[in-house]
């Protein structure tokens, strides 16, 4: 089986045994992304030699003896929010376009630390506001099981590389969906972990309150290895949990269901939903049953109010978090021509440089900031969050874990929703409640819909630091439909 | 807005009473700055001292200095405020070149420290000043504006900004209205800002130098007719920096704002610029258009929740208050209220202060600050803690007067030599050469030379008019260009004349 086959978990047991280098990995690995780039496009900046620079780098530290972790020299792509100092970043925004960091977030930081080597930055929708990388200032990514339609988004460059065997693991951020919604799309695990699990020093800001990095792979175990690289404590990030990093990788390792409870989240069906979406969903709780779980029905109401509430919450802060993007430090400098004030730049800069989604949200946002209308939107919405935190508390005294369909659709076609900002918010109505609560959950292939034959996503949800539930549930389910199926899901997406 | 005539200073208090109100920011002394790892040192070349986060790069983060919040809490309970138990930093959101992230880390509706006091002393009154809130931000760049007549933004050819000074830790000390302080409104916000100038002193949390713009000052005022219960429209003077300019602004804007009321136009709620050379404040951004800073709590932060034992700890480890130490010193140097009050107002205590503990009698120490060094302080225009002389020198020229090498004028002589900068007292003594002379033999020799010199003076003394001895000294200590000790001087001249006492 030829190397860019292999799950990440394989390849880092080779490279620590000497089978196979960390350059012949990134070398097999670069060479898939110089076939299938020009037709998914899921990768905004390239290197080839920044990236052999680091496998060469992490072979000599192997051949000098380092203990380095299970991932050492395996590839990993990397979201373009995430600033690097070798590489460009731009949060897929013209305003920073050409920016060059002067420094590595901490989970980049971490990749590099764990010997990772990072094969280039993915695309996104802009600041990470989207469902489907549409937003992206530089292009849309295309579904590698259909080219016409969207990987999800905002991470839909990570779960594209992913999905299309150009890197075995990406890094993802999930805001209101933006890893899991990706990640179901494209037929691959895709974990949002609890937040402040992982740190957001060195993720540029989108939601600061909601924004979670999170690992994409090909298989559970392999997710777990990621998340377990670059999460934990991190001084730099004052929302970051000072608590030991659950136990994921042995959760992965563990996929018994057994006696578990699972809520089935009643709010999460019926209409709005795709038939073959709830098909295979259904099919999925059966499945759990079978394997010797307890499942019951759970109601959450106010679960249906989550969608309203992040729509004032992650935009008010947005509307705060892009105020830096005003031409005086760095980025896009527009009309600076001596005659003009730095308020008059500020405002053609920041009109040129953001998107038309991303105006739309600190529009929003800054609607529902403002005097007089902050109790009525903002205030409000934080009473909700509460409401939710609570029902998911409450859920979780009956039950260890909740589940539901990932996203209501399978991908949807590239144009369909992009000038229907509400078809497009739909499409993380069923994640955003985690993000709301700081939960953590998974997204795992649960089959194809009958109608599109396109992958379906089974959502994982576990109380704050209960991450290794998800990732148990999620390998149980995952071995079970291999058996069926004689291997992976994306093992039936066409070649591309 | 009519221009208005400034209506003189008594007869605005004759017919309106006024209500201050001051916003004070001290800029705290920490290593760090408020949300990074970045310096703070004052005067360091421009944007040296700065990082991903107090540049508000893409994705850093803030993380709260711990030192700054201890410092915050025990600036509160030395001001008698009640410490939260739980609270939040806010976002302020506003854009602005010096700022960054284009917002502005601080408090809103939950301050770190709330309702307390300060008493200060006027006249021998204590009028009580209370304390509203006071809370925890961070500073912003500084912006220079090059070009254009008034050094401000506005009519600039461009701008250049420092950012060393964004994310120094800022602590926002707000009184509540001030009512009731009459004809003494701007001695009263002088003593407030001196007081809390003091306290932050005595914390060790500040250099509070107004002159840096470690401690700035806003000074609210509004005016009410006399008998009215209504207060009038407020302005707010914005960055006044120092002491004195606190009491001038203070006046000015009375002045300026009985002259509107008296011609029966209407004070605008705006900010006002002060300005030092004329003594008088500008009109700024009007308040009436008001910024909607669209505050919301700062969701990269974590709540603040001191712990009420640490606080208790906090609040028994606090040093002696400077009314206090005041009172204490008072009685213990045996001073009337008048006399301390001078010293006060004067910035002398400390001084003094450190005289006594290098030696010197309470006395002697706060003759010369209050005396001679006052006069020189004033005559150049200085402070006396800036002339170019230590308590540890006064105290060793109390010692040469008090031990007989130098007398009074002497001394004075000594000091000249000081600040002058010709080195320490004893190295002044020995190059300008002040001994007394304490040689009896040339002492003698120039006794001699003046009873022959001064014989008529010396008959009236030996026909016993003792107080003709006078003049004798007098000439001897001429003859001796006063080197001579004067009273071994009359000693030995009524010895010579066969005279006593």
């Amino acid at each position: 089986m030829s190397l860019i086959r292999k799950t990440a978990a394989e390849l880092g047991a080779m490279i620590a045994g000497g089978e196979v280098s960390a350059v012949e990995v990134a070398e097999a690995h670069l060479d898939r992304m110089a076939e299938v780039e020009p037709k998914v496009q899921a990768f905004l900046h390239v290197d080839r030699e920044t990236t052999l620079d680091q496998a060469r780098a992490v072979d000599a530290r192997l051949r000098a003896g380092e203990k380095l972790g299970p991932l050492a020299g395996v590839p990993v792509a990397h979201k373009d929010i995430f600033v690097t100092r070798d590489m460009p970043t731009t949060a897929g925004s013209k305003i920073l376009e050409g920016w060059r960091p002067p420094y590595d977030a901490t989970v980049t930081a971490r990749l590099r630390a764990a010997g990772l080597v990072i094969l280039g930055k993915t695309n996104l929708d802009e600041f990470a506001m989207g469902s489907s990388t549409e937003n992206s200032a530089f292009g849309a990514t295309h579904n590698p099981w259909d080219l016409t339609r969207v990987p999800g988004g905002s991470s839909g460059g990570s779960s594209a590389a992913v999905a299309a065997y150009e890197a075995p693991l990406s890094t993802g951020t999930d805001t209101g969906g933006s890893i899991r919604q990706p990640a179901s799309v494209t037929g691959i695990v895709g974990m949002k972990p609890t937040y402040g699990g992982s740190s957001r020093y060195g993720l540029i800001a989108f939601a600061s309150s909601l924004d979670t990095p999170g690992p994409f792979a090909r298989n559970v175990l392999d997710a777990a290895l990621l998340q377990e690289a670059f999460s934990g404590y991190d001084p730099m990030d004052s929302t970051s949990v000072d608590q030991p990093v659950p136990a994921v990788v042995e959760a992965a390792r563990n996929p018994d269901v057994a006696g578990m409870r699972i809520g089935v989240v009643k709010e999460f069906a019926g209409e709005g939903y795709q038939p073959g979406v709830l098909a295979r969903y259904n099919e999925a709780i059966q499945l759990l049953e079978s394997l010797g779980a307890k499942v019951v029905e759970i109601s959450c109401p106010a679960f249906r109010t989550a969608l309203p509430a992040y729509y004032l919450i992650a935009p008010s802060e947005c509307s705060s978090n892009l105020a830096r993007f005003d031409a005086m430090r760095y980025g896009l400098r527009v009309g600076d021509d001596g005659t003009r004030s730095a308020e008059e730049v500020m405002a053609l800069t920041r009109a040129a440089g953001f998107g038309p989604e991303v105006k739309r949200r600190v529009m929003l946002g800054t609607y529902a900031l403002s005097s007089g209308y902050y109790d009525a939107y903002y205030g409000q919405a934080q009473k909700v969050r509460t409401v939710i935190s609570r029902e998911f508390e409450a859920a979780y005294e009956q039950v260890d874990v909740l589940v539901s369909p990932t996203t209501p659709t399978t991908a949807f076609p590239i144009g369909e929703r992009a000038d229907d900002p509400m078809a497009m918010y739909l499409a993380d109505l069923c994640t955003i409640p985690s993000n709301l609560a700081g939960n953590a959950a998974i997204s795992v292939p649960c089959g194809l819909a009958d109608e599109d034959n396109l992958p379906v996503g089974l959502q994982i949800m576990a109380p704050v630091l209960a991450d290794d539930r998800c990732y148990r549930v999620g390998a149980a389910v995952e071995k079970a439909l291999e058996g069926r199926w004689g291997g992976p899901l994306l093992a039936k997406a066409p070649e591309l | 807005m009519t221009a208005g005539t400034l209506m003189p200073y008594d007869e605005a208090l004759d017919r309106f009473e006024p209500v201050l109100g001051l916003e004070t920011h001290v800029e705290l002394g920490t290593r760090s700055k408020m949300f990074c790892g970045c310096k703070t040192t004052f005067g360091a070349p421009p944007n040296t001292q700065v990082c991903p986060t107090c540049l508000a790069l893409p994705g850093a983060l803030p993380v709260a200095n711990a030192a700054a919040i201890e410092s915050t809490i025990r600036i509160g309970l030395a001001l008698n405020c009640s410490i939260a138990e739980w609270c939040r930093f806010a976002r302020k959101n506003y854009f602005y070149p010096d700022m960054p992230k284009n917002y502005q880390i601080s408090q809103y509706d939950e301050p770190l420290c709330f309702d307390g006091y300060v008493d200060v002393e006027i006249e021998g009154q204590t009028v009580r000043i209370e304390i509203e809130r006071v809370h925890l931000e961070e500073d912003t760049g500084k912006s220079t504006h090059v070009g254009g007549a008034t050094g401000r933004i506005h009519g600039a050819d461009y701008s250049i900004v420092d950012y060393n000074r964004a994310g120094i830790p800022l602590v926002e000390i707000v009184t509540k209205p001030i009512p009731g302080t009459d004809r003494m409104a701007p001695e009263v916000a002088r003593a407030y800002v001196t007081e809390l100038r003091e306290i932050m002193r005595s914390l060790g949390v500040s250099d509070v130098r107004m002159e840096e713009g470690s401690l700035r000052c806003d000074v609210n005022v509004s005016l009410m007719p006399r008998g009215s219960a209504e207060w009038g429209t407020r302005t707010e003077t914005k960055n006044v920096n120092s002491l004195r300019s606190v009491e001038r602004a203070v006046r000015s804007e009375i002045e300026r704002q009985a002259g509107i009321l008296a011609e029966g136009g209407r004070i605008v709620q705006e900010t006002r610029h002060f300005h030092e050379d004329t003594g008088t404040t500008t009109s700024g951004r009007s308040k009436e258009e008001a910024q909607d800073y669209r505050y919301f709590p700062e969701p990269d932060l974590v709540p603040i929740a001191p712990d009420p034992a640490w606080v208790a700890e906090l609040k028994a480890a606090l040093p002696e208050l400077p009314s206090v130490r005041r009172k204490r010193l008072q009685a213990e140097w045996g001073l009337s209220d008048l006399d301390m009050q001078a010293m006060h107002n004067a910035d002398a205590i400390e001084l003094v202060e450190a005289t006594v503990a290098a030696g010197a009698p309470a006395a002697d120490a706060r003759k010369w600050w209050m005396g001679e060094l006052a006069r020189r302080a004033n005559e150049t225009g200085t402070t006396l803690a800036d002339l170019p002389i230590t308590p540890a020198q006064i105290a060793r020229v109390t010692e040469l007067v008090a031990s007989g090498s130098l007398n009074d004028k002497l001394a004075r002589e000594v000091l000249d030599g000081v600040l002058a900068g010709e080195g320490t007292p004893d190295e002044v003594v020995e190059r300008r050469g002040l001994q007394i002379v304490n040689d009896e033999g040339e002492l003698s020799a120039i006794i001699d030379q003046v009873l022959a010199d001064n014989a008529d003076a010396a008959e009236k003394v030996k026909a016993g008019k003792i107080a003709a001895a006078g003049a004798l000294v007098g000439g001897v200590m001429r003859a001796s260009k006063g080197k001579a000790d004067a009273a071994r001087a009359r000693q030995l001249i009524l010895e010579k004349l066969g005279v006593s006492d």
